[in-house]
């Protein structure tokens, strides 16, 4: 009993991400008993299929074999057996799966949206983020949406996945017990950058949380430039533009472009302005860059951003040097 | 027709290509499936090796990436994420629905199923050739799509993006639709076949497992099937006509979609690895030179699971929104599956208890698929315990299960039965030590490749990525240098092969010492398969 709980310790959480939540813990020590019921299993079947294989190796052409054709005793037995441990990892499996989805009462509530490529965090008083910043040790109830297609919420350290559904309101809940940053991926295929749809969860004390909020929301008394940097991440155009190289990532990198001529697939040319980034921002079908694929992928901006948020992020492309 | 005349078989009965195209004999339509499955089998296996190659490096920071580094006649102007979004789809749809799925019903089936009951063809040989021209008429327009606009979904199909793509999907899914005609077509004859033409004798409980594996997957495809046309009729509709079922926009429910596709596709999932069970079971008796263990129960438990699989399909959509109890409720029914899979790796491994070991290159593969099929089998029970499948799903352990069931299962057993049966197919014997070092790269090169990924998978890494974070690179180089080790596999097999029909010795009429009746006949068969009616007085496996 002892090795077998020591066994099951040692195997829970092996090759798992860290335990950020309880239910992690949970989680693992159910897949740690599942290894150890799964590896005797095999050790039978396959051990078994070499030892005979060995030992009843054919020695002649004229090998005569007893005529055995069933076993009622035997194949009882290895019906029920299956049976009862398929049993007993179900009825454990529904007890987490119900603390699982078993909604706390006053969680702080968190949307999250899921849009082509990237997460969109909205917290109570209006502050949009891309990271999700959450208080360590305090329910978190994360109400998902989607804006287009279907995404999955995964953050592997607290062994959570929820799909983003569009057309209805999907919800998932966590605990975060551990301080640190972990990351949040897409988990259904979603189409170009689905693999780049990754987003960081920063458990972090309630104080610097609350601290945190306050300043984003004070956004608005910072410099143009400095609120258009903030844009460019919140607003996703960090998962598809490069700013301090110019390799290309989705889209072509907005470094050291400014006052450059800009060459589009049709063979025109044009400025790279102010009214040609509001123009890219706004439609971005309209002029498609050299070498990119019509339709472009980049989303249009159209109504999503006010007159502020336009010239923030001009003022910030502009400073791009 | 001539009848048995000295030195005739159904190869040199006839000639000419038109001769093979309007065939009605079983055996050249076996024949016909084998080849133009292989060719599918060789183009699905080369993008899986170009996925790999991508995935040798996360490239995150560098910015360098295997596909884009391609030649512009193959990438096209796509850009890289991109093109691994498309390699990804064909090399899912094509091994899933024109190699596993018709694999070995419409190639092994097709030539041994006549023969292993004593019959002279099938019910309707003429609607066998019309689902030999089905698939290819599908295989056909899905190739089509490659030259225009090249579909992105995944072989899943989902919506909305499957709806919302600028890519060919219309034309890919009546692709689909046409090849799942082939496979009700060939399930519907086999049903017929198996109650109508059994040579005297031959009761229900005579016939081979292969022909109960079979005959249980026929009920699938015929039951199963029309669901899925159904549901890719439904989403060309949505996306010419806008008929709002699965689109929200319009109103419609996306998940819906993944609820018909998958109560078709986990049934599907038992059409690709009953007839892998059923070929295992002839090789096991006949390499251990032993009747086998269980017959009823073996029998049986085919029917159990083809029954069972069309009440699991909802553990797909454990974390897709659908309700808590139908989470649970999934989750038991999925657990009864595994029940009979394990009688029958038990009566298996039963079966060589005493037995006489012959280790030939088909008993090596029966042999792996046990390997295989039983990592495949636990990590499947895994997957069916909702919380753990929560961290799982999506992921790479996933990818890794299924590629242990289906690779590690059904492929290696078609590679078995392939083995088994190519003497009788060929009149010629291959070498058999290329064929053993054949399987011992793709064995240990299974294994190399997917192994890491079950760990990948349960570090968190999501399937369906043209990219990942740096600390998974390792496993990721491993798992790639593992296919490399398969594809030396086959290509010694290939060679195996040709090298056997070009100049092979002559095979013997039964070189293995089997006990059912299509070792009784003349190798390779005559076209009516038998010379004279076969009549049955035992059980088909009487090693006495
Ligand atoms: C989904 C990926 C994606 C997102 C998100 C995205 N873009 Fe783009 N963007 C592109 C692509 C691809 C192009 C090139 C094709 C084109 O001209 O539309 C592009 C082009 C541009 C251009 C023109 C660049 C040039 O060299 O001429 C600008 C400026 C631009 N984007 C700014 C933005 C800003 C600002 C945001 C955020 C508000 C943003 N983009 C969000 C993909 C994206
Ligand atoms: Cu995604
Ligand atoms: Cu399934």
């Amino acid at each position: 009993m002892a090795l077998w709980m020591f066994l099951n310790q040692a195997l829970a959480g092996a090759f798992m991400p860290e335990q950020g939540t309880q239910i992690a813990k949970e989680v693992d020590n159910l897949y740690g008993f599942l290894l150890v019921v799964s590896f005797i299993s095999c050790a039978i079947l396959i051990g078994g299929m070499i030892y005979f294989a060995i030992k009843y190796k054919r020695k002649s052409q004229s090998d005569k074999t007893p005529y055995i054709t069933h076993d009622t005793r035997l194949e009882i037995l290895w019906s029920v057996i299956p049976l009862i441990i398929f049993l007993v990892v179900f009825a454990w499996g529904w007890t987490i799966y119900h603390d699982m989805r078993a909604m706390p009462e006053n969680a702080l509530e968190i949307h999250v949206t899921g849009k082509q490529w990237a997460w969109t965090v909205e917290y109570k008083n209006g502050v949009k983020s891309t990271d999700l910043v959450v208080p360590v040790n305090k329910d978190i109830k994360i109400i998902l949406a989607s804006e287009d297609v279907i995404h999955s919420f995964y953050v592997p350290s607290f062994r959570i996945k929820q799909d983003a559904v569009p057309g209805r309101y999907t919800t998932l809940w966590f605990r975060a017990e551990k301080m640190g940053e972990f990351y949040a991926f897409c988990t259904e295929f979603c189409g170009t950058n689905h693999s780049g749809m990754v987003a960081r969860v920063k458990v972090v004390t309630q104080e610097e949380f609350d601290k945190w909020l306050v300043d984003e929301s004070e956004i608005g008394l910072l410099p143009l430039a400095q609120r258009g940097a903030k844009y460019f991440q919140t607003r996703a155009c960090a998962s598809c533009h490069n700013v301090d190289n110019a390799a290309v990532k989705v889209g072509p990198s907005l470094f050291k472009k400014f006052g450059t001529e800009g060459v589009f697939g049709d063979g025109s040319v044009s400025k790279f302005d102010e009214n040609y980034v509001r123009q890219s921002i706004l439609e971005p079908q309209a002029k498609i860059v050299k070498g990119f694929p019509k339709p472009s992928p980049m989303p249009s901006y159209q109504g999503q951003l006010s007159e502020s948020e336009l010239s923030a992020l001009i003022e910030y492309i502009k400073g791009l040097k | 027709m001539s009848h048995a005349v000295a030195g005739k078989n159904y190869l040199n009965e006839s000639s000419g290509l038109w001769s093979w195209l309007t065939t009605l004999d079983h055996k050249r339509i076996g024949i016909m499936y084998f080849v133009s499955v292989m060719f599918f089998f060789l183009i699905g296996g080369i993008m899986a090796l170009l996925l790999r190659l991508e995935l040798f490096s996360s490239n995150a920071q560098e910015g360098i990436s295997f596909l884009s580094s391609l030649p512009n006649v193959i990438k096209g102007d796509a850009n890289p994420a991109d093109l691994y979004n498309r390699i990804m789809t064909y090399h899912g749809a094509i091994m899933v629905f024109m190699v596993i799925v018709p694999g070995i019903p419409a190639i092994l089936g097709n030539f041994f199923l006549p023969l292993q009951i004593g019959a002279k063809d099938v019910a309707f040989p003429r609607l066998n050739l019309l689902s030999w021209y089905c698939l290819m008429a599908g295989a056909i327009m899905a190739f089509a799509t490659l030259f225009l606009n090249k579909v992105d979904t995944g072989w899943t199909f989902y919506t909305p993006y499957s709806i919302r793509t600028g890519a060919s999907v219309v034309l890919m899914v009546l692709a689909v639709f046409i090849m799942g005609m082939s496979s009700i077509l060939t399930g519907l004859n086999f049903i017929v076949t198996v109650h109508k033409l059994r040579c005297p004798g031959m009761t229900m409980y005579r016939i081979p497992l292969f022909v109960w594996a079979l005959y249980s997957t026929a009920i699938i495809q015929v039951l199963a099937t029309p669901i899925l046309a159904i549901t890719l009729l439904l989403l060309a509709m949505e996306r010419v006509f806008g008929i709002g079922i699965f689109d929200p926009k319009l109103g419609g429910d996306p998940v819906l979609f993944q609820h018909f596709f998958w109560f078709y596709s986990h049934p599907a999932v038992y059409i690709m690895i009953l007839p892998a069970m059923g070929v295992i079971s002839e090789l096991m008796t006949t390499f251990t030179k032993k009747t086998i263990f269980g017959y009823t129960a073996i029998a049986y438990s085919s029917l159990g699971i083809a029954a069972v699989s069309f009440f699991v399909w909802g553990h797909h959509l454990f974390v897709s929104g659908q309700s808590e109890v139908a989470g649970i409720v999934f989750s038991f029914l999925t657990m009864l599956v595994g029940v009979p899979t394990a009688i029958k790796m038990f009566n298996w491994l039963a079966t060589m208890y005493r037995g006489s070991i012959e280790f030939t290159a088909p008993m090596l593969y029966a042999l792996g698929f046990l390997f295989l099929f039983a990592i495949g089998g636990v990590t499947g029970i895994m997957l069916a315990v909702v919380p753990v499948d929560v961290h799982f799903h999506d992921t790479y352990f996933v990818v890794a299960h299924f590629h242990y069931v289906m690779v590690g299962g059904t492929l290696m057993s078609i590679m078995g039965g392939f083995y088994y049966w190519f003497p009788k197919m060929f009149g010629k014997m291959y070498n058999m030590t290329m064929a053993i070092w054949s399987w011992v790269f793709i064995f240990i090169g299974f294994n190399v490749t997917f192994f890491p990924q079950f760990i990948l998978g349960a570090k968190g890494m999501p399937r369906r990525y043209f990219d990942y974070i740096p600390e998974y690179e390792q496993l990721n180089r491993i798992s790639t240098i593992g296919s490399w080790l398969i594809a030396t596999g086959f290509v010694i097999g290939l060679i195996a092969m040709i090298r056997a029909i070009t100049k092979g010795e002559k095979a013997p009429d039964n070189p293995w010492g089997g006990k059912t009746l299509e070792w009784t006949t003349s190798t390779p068969p005559p076209h009516d398969n038998f010379t004279n009616e076969p009549t049955v007085t035992a059980g088909p496996y009487e090693y006495k």
